[in-house]
This record gives C-alpha cells, structure tokens and sequence, in this order.
C-alpha cells in the first residue's frame, strides 16, 4: 500500500496530507503504538515510524532523547517492524524512517521482504541518497516499496531532478539548514525549495507529491505549509508531548489527539 | 620536503571516494542530503588546492615556519641494541602542539581561507584535534568551536583550558555515550544549520568523502618525508613500517608513500584495550565487521542490529568504534596488516622508551612502539619505521595512575 493512496485522497479532498512521526519503542513497543494509532484515530493520514539509532546525525534533542531510551529498553528491528504492521492495520499507509547501518546490517533485501510482509509501505532514508542507494532502490522495486529520499534547500537543481526521478510515494523536502525540531515560525527557504523541487517533478512528467518537514508543531503552522506544499510532516511537536507525559500515558494519548487534530485542521486551511 | 612528486598510488579512492569496489567496497558517502553540496564543494576545493603550486608552497612554508617540520627519523640506537632490531622513529611528536595532527588542521584550515569560510569546527577525543584544530584558527584568523564528549571535557580538563586559551568555544556534548562519536555527530548537526560560512575540520581519515582522501593528503608528509629522509640516511627503504591506528590519519600519513613499495611490510596497530577477547577494546578492523558509521562504508564495532557499540582503550586518541575506509581497504587487499595491541603492552612500551631512549611517546604512539618491538623479534636485524604521532605529556595523568608514579623518595634523602 503506497503512501501515495493517502497524498492523492488529500488531493481530491483539496487540502495536503498530514504526516506524523513517532519513534518506535517509545515509551515502549506497546506504548508506541498506542500513540501511533491514537494519531491515525485523530487525522494522520500517512504515518512514519522511526527505526531509533545510536548516532542520529539529522535528529535534535527531542528526537534523540526518545530514540535514546527506546534503545536503552531494548527495542529492535522486529519490534519496529511489529510497529508498522500495527498501524498498517488500520488502514494508513505506514513508512519506516532509518539510518542507513541497521539496514544494511539486517540485510537489504531482507529488511525490504520483512517490511513489505508487515504491511508497511517503504522506507525514508535521511543518510541515504540515491546516488549511494542502488542496493535500497533495487530491493523496494522488488517488493513494491516506496523510496522516499530527501531534498534540501541547499540542493543543486540537478540534484533535485536526481532525487525527484528516484523517489516513489513522494519526495521530502527538509524546510530549514538544520536538525529536526520543533521551530517557532517556519522556514523562508521551504517554499522556494517546493517551487524547485515542483518545477523538477513537472519536467519528468510526474506529480510525485512534496511533503515538508523540519519544524512544524502547530496547526498555524501547518497551514502556512499546506498553502505550498502536497504533504506537512510533523515529528518533534509529537514527540515532545509524549516525553512531557511520561508519567500519564492516558494524558499523554488525550493530547497526541489534540494536536493531531489542530494540525489535521491546518492542513484543511491551507 | 613535504610533498611528493608521485601523487596517485594504486590504492586510491574512485572520484565518488570509493576504496575497492563502489557499494561493496569501503568509503563512499553517506549523509543526509543538504551536507551533499558542502561536500561537493569541498570536494572541487580540494582538488583545486593540491593541483595549485602557489597553495602547496604556501602549505609547505607553514608547515615548515610554523609546524616545525619536517620532522626528524631518528635511529633509536640503545632501543634497537635491546630489541635486535634497527628501530627508526618519525619524531612527530616534535611537532608543533605535540602530534601529527598540526599537519591535517594547517591543510584544512588553509583551505576553509581559500575558500572563503569563517568559522571552522570539529570534535576531538582527548582534545588533540580540539587543541590542534583551535590553533591552526588562531593562525588564520578564523572563528573555532570544538565539540567534545561531556565525559571526555571532565577528564581532560587542561586540554579544554588550552583551546580556551587559544580562543576556541568547547562546547560539552552530553548526547549518546558522551564521548568520541557523539561529539562527531554533535559538529554534523552544527553543519548542517551552517554551512554556507562554517568548514568542518575533521580530524581523522575517516567520514565521509572527501575527508578520508583529503585528510591522507595532508598528512602523507609523514611517509613522504620518511621515504626520503630512510633513503638519505640509511641508503635503503624500511622492511617494515608500524603505526598506531584510531581513526587512522597518522597511519595513513606514514603508510601512502611506501604502498606502491611492495617489499615494504606495513603493520597498523589498533588498541586492543583489556584484550580482544574481554570485547573492551577498539581493535574496529581487527573485530571486521563492515557497516556504515559517520558517512563511509567502513569497519565498525557494532551490535547484531548495527547500533555502534563503545570502544574502550586507555588511549583516548584511539579510542573510535569506528576506522577510516582506505585502511579497511588496505586491510581486505592484504596490503597491510592491522592487529590489536593492550592497554597494558602499550604501557610498558611506553615506559621503555622513555627510559631507553629518553623519549615520552603519546599512549597512542606507544602502541606503534610496542608493535614496533613485536616486529624486531619476527625480523630480527631488519630496519623497522615507527611513527612517533605524538608526545606523552597530556598523558602524564594516565601514566602517573597507571605506574603509581609521582611519589618522590624521601627514605634515605641522598642526593641522586
């Protein structure tokens, strides 16, 4: 199941599609996937589960520190991909966000047999370029994954094209030069990087979606992006919110919901 | 003296920085994509320089003014008498702020100038490349931040005083295991957000393209001078060379100029720690298991998952789960041979030079010099080319813990 069903339900709905991340095992495998299913139930339509890592060179303090516990409990591979077969269940298309090395250390062909089995839709790969991704890209082709790369502001133009002609599902555009995190206004760079990354798109004859992340923690926010771009993606507002309930995990889901749908409302805005 | 006429050996990188086959060979890069066009530029930088006299003289003339190279090789006479062995040591540690590594930040630094950045920074262990690094931007001119691991800022606190001095802003990285690793990712998050002004200088040849190879060029004055100054002195080449190796840019530095040289035995010392078997060590190519870490396909001391495991050694300078990709190269096409060496035999090494030969060698160094004594007795005889990296005073607190030492004697009170 592609993510692509969600971006072109979104499209028809004339609005963009809201993207949110959890990490995987936080605040445990169950918990995890409570708050995953408790964004689905208020409005996510696509979701991305985290694959925690020890050197998350793209993540702010907010990510690492869920990530970071989640390893120290033990989390796994297969309890991420026990993850995303919870939440594909439900019906939203769910992806897996990775550092390269737990990959290529499970075995690439493997991971992609053992993902597409769980129901999950493909991979986002925020250390992995395609041009350093054929292994990836030919073992998603196989098992009929989604290749979602990332595209930056600091992107060449045939950089771009490059990325654009090798994504499926869609192509993220990271908004700021920086880490991810939760931002108090959004990024001057982000649109002029959609226009590019669309301008590319519209050139190879496609109309592969641009979701945005990087920053967005509200629903002002969310329609400021929805008003440029196919899909919003919200990671660390999420994430902050169960690291400030890590005491009340019923309190905690109440509120994952309400900002789910602060945002879901947003991106009708925009 | 410092450079080389012959530039290129058959053990290079491909132009995509790839050491052996691409995808399955080591090196290459991995990161996220908005680094892509700084390294890209780098990349050209980088080429430009090496291809520009007037960049090469004025590298040679700092090193040479300032760095206070070319450094000695010495024949270690009362060392070689004991051992059997004609021992030569590159007397890096000469250098200037004590080590190797004012080669590699003089080399980057000069190129961060030519091209145009302000501000540079990098992580350090012990604080080496830290206090390397703060100086080469005091020389230039340049803004310097210096990520350190939280727990390596506390036991090291005169190294952060020296780059405070030099003017650098140490910022204490309590991420991860708070160490090495984490400081390295603590300065890829800084770049991320400011690279259009900022130059990471990284400090070792590892990470991703073009680091490995850059980080070789500027330090290949090592082997080169080496080379050169064996020949001189000693009318022959070395059977063998011995050089400690963390994340391996001294070993690089030394090996380059002889691995087109094939009756040269070349010998990489890894620190083996408590012991190989105890798994408390950071012997990364020794363990060989491949994996991704910090942007190239490298070996990596990593879980069944491929989450990096802590290195342990008693030299900070040594002590990286991970290695960089030409000797993991090196390593698969035999050319050369790396094996652990204990914190322990490391210790005694250290000792015997410095009463041996009256020479206090860094505790990573002192792994070459046990490596070095290994060798002399499988060659007896033969002419054996250590790397001296660097000095020991920044591990007179380790030594002093070690062998009890800093107790004088007060029982007789005679006069010594």
């Amino acid at each position: 199941m592609t993510v692509r069903t969600a971006f072109e339900k979104a499209r028809a709905d004339e609005r963009a599609a809201l993207v949110g991340y959890l990490p995987a095992g936080y605040p445990d495998v169950a918990g995890g996937i409570d708050a995953l299913r408790a964004m689905v139930d208020a409005g996510c339509d696509v979701i991305e589960v985290g694959l925690p890592y020890s050197d998350p060179v793209m993540d702010g303090p907010t990510i690492q520190a869920a990530a970071q516990q989640a390893l120290e409990g033990g989390v796994r591979p297969v309890d991420v991909l026990r993850t995303v077969e919870a939440v594909a269940a439900t019906g939203t298309p769910t992806v897996i966000m990775t550092y390269w090395n737990p990959v290529e250390r499970y075995g690439v062909a493997r991971f992609a047999a053992d993902l597409a089995n769980a129901g999950g839709s493909g991979l986002i790969t925020p250390d992995l370029t395609p041009d350093s991704g054929a292994e990836w890209i030919t073992a998603a082709d196989e098992h009929d994954l989604d290749k979602v790369f990332l595209v930056a502001p600091s992107s060449t133009d045939e950089r771009i094209a490059m990325t654009t002609a090798a994504c499926r599902g869609f192509v993220y555009a990271t908004a700021v030069m920086g880490v991810t995190g939760a931002r108090a206004t959004t990024s001057d760079l982000a649109g002029p990087l959609v226009t590019r990354t669309k301008a590319a798109v519209l050139t190879q004859g496609s109309d592969l979606p641009v979701g945005v992340g990087l920053g967005v923690s509200n629903g002002d926010q969310a329609a400021e992006v929805a008003s440029y771009a196919d899909g919003v993606i919200v990671g660390s507002a999420f994430v902050r919110i169960l690291l400030d309930h890590a005491d009340d995990r019923a309190a905690g889901l109440r509120a994952l919901g309400a900002l789910t749908e602060d945002l879901a409302a947003g991106v009708r805005r925009g | 003296m410092t450079t080389h006429p012959e530039r290129t050996t058959t053990y290079d990188a491909d132009e995509r920085g790839w050491f052996g086959d691409p995808g399955t060979g080591f090196g290459g890069r991995y990161m996220p994509e908005a680094l892509v066009a700084a390294l890209d530029e780098l990349t050209v930088a980088w080429h430009e320089a090496m291809a520009d006299p007037t960049f090469v003289a004025e590298f040679d003339t700092i090193l040479r003014e300032y760095g206070g190279l070319p450094s000695p090789l010495y024949h270690a006479e009362r060392l070689s008498q004991r051992v059997g062995a004609r021992i030569l040591l590159k007397r890096e540690d000469l250098n200037h702020t004590g080590a190797h590594k004012i080669r590699n930040v003089l080399g980057q630094a000069l190129l961060t100038r030519r091209m145009g950045k302000t501000r540079v920074i990098a992580e350090t262990g012990a604080g080496q490349h830290g206090v390397a690094s703060a100086t080469a931007a005091a020389y230039f001119g340049l803004d310097c931040t210096v990520y350190m691991g939280s727990v390596d800022t506390k036991r090291q606190a005169l190294n952060v005083a020296r780059m405070n001095l030099l003017g650098a802003t140490v910022v204490a990285v309590d991420s991860g295991s708070a160490t090495l690793k984490d400081a390295i990712n603590e300065a890829l998050r800084d770049w991320v957000a400011t690279v259009d002004h900022t130059a990471y200088l990284f400090g070792t040849a590892a990470g991703p393209h073009p680091f490995p190879s850059m980080v070789r060029d500027f330090t290949r004055g090592i082997g080169d001078e080496a080379r050169a100054q064996c020949l001189e002195q000693y009318g022959v080449l070395p059977d063998a060379l011995a050089a400690c190796v963390g994340g391996g840019s001294n070993a690089i530095g030394l090996f380059t100029a002889f691995l087109d040289d094939p009756d040269v035995a070349i010998y990489g010392y890894e620190a083996g720690g408590e012991g190989f078997a105890t798994g408390r060590h950071a012997a990364t190519i020794y363990a060989a298991d491949p994996g991704v870490l910090h942007g190239a396909r490298t070996y990596v001391l990593q879980d069944e998952d491929g989450q990096t495991l802590e290195s342990h050694s008693i030299s900070a300078g040594l002590d990286y789960p991970g290695v960089g990709p030409q000797h993991a190269h090196l390593a698969a096409t035999g050319r050369a041979s790396y094996l652990p060496v204990t914190d322990a035999e490391a210790m005694d090494a250290m000792a015997l030079l410095a009463r041996t030969e009256g020479i206090i060698p860094a505790i990573e160094s002192a792994h070459a010099v046990a490596g070095a004594l290994r060798l002399a007795e499988e060659r007896p005889g033969q002419t054996i080319l250590v790397c001296l990296s660097g000095r020991g005073d920044k591990d007179m607190e380790t030594a002093l813990d070690y062998f009890g030492l800093g107790r004088a004697d007060t029982e007789t009170g005679d006069v010594r």
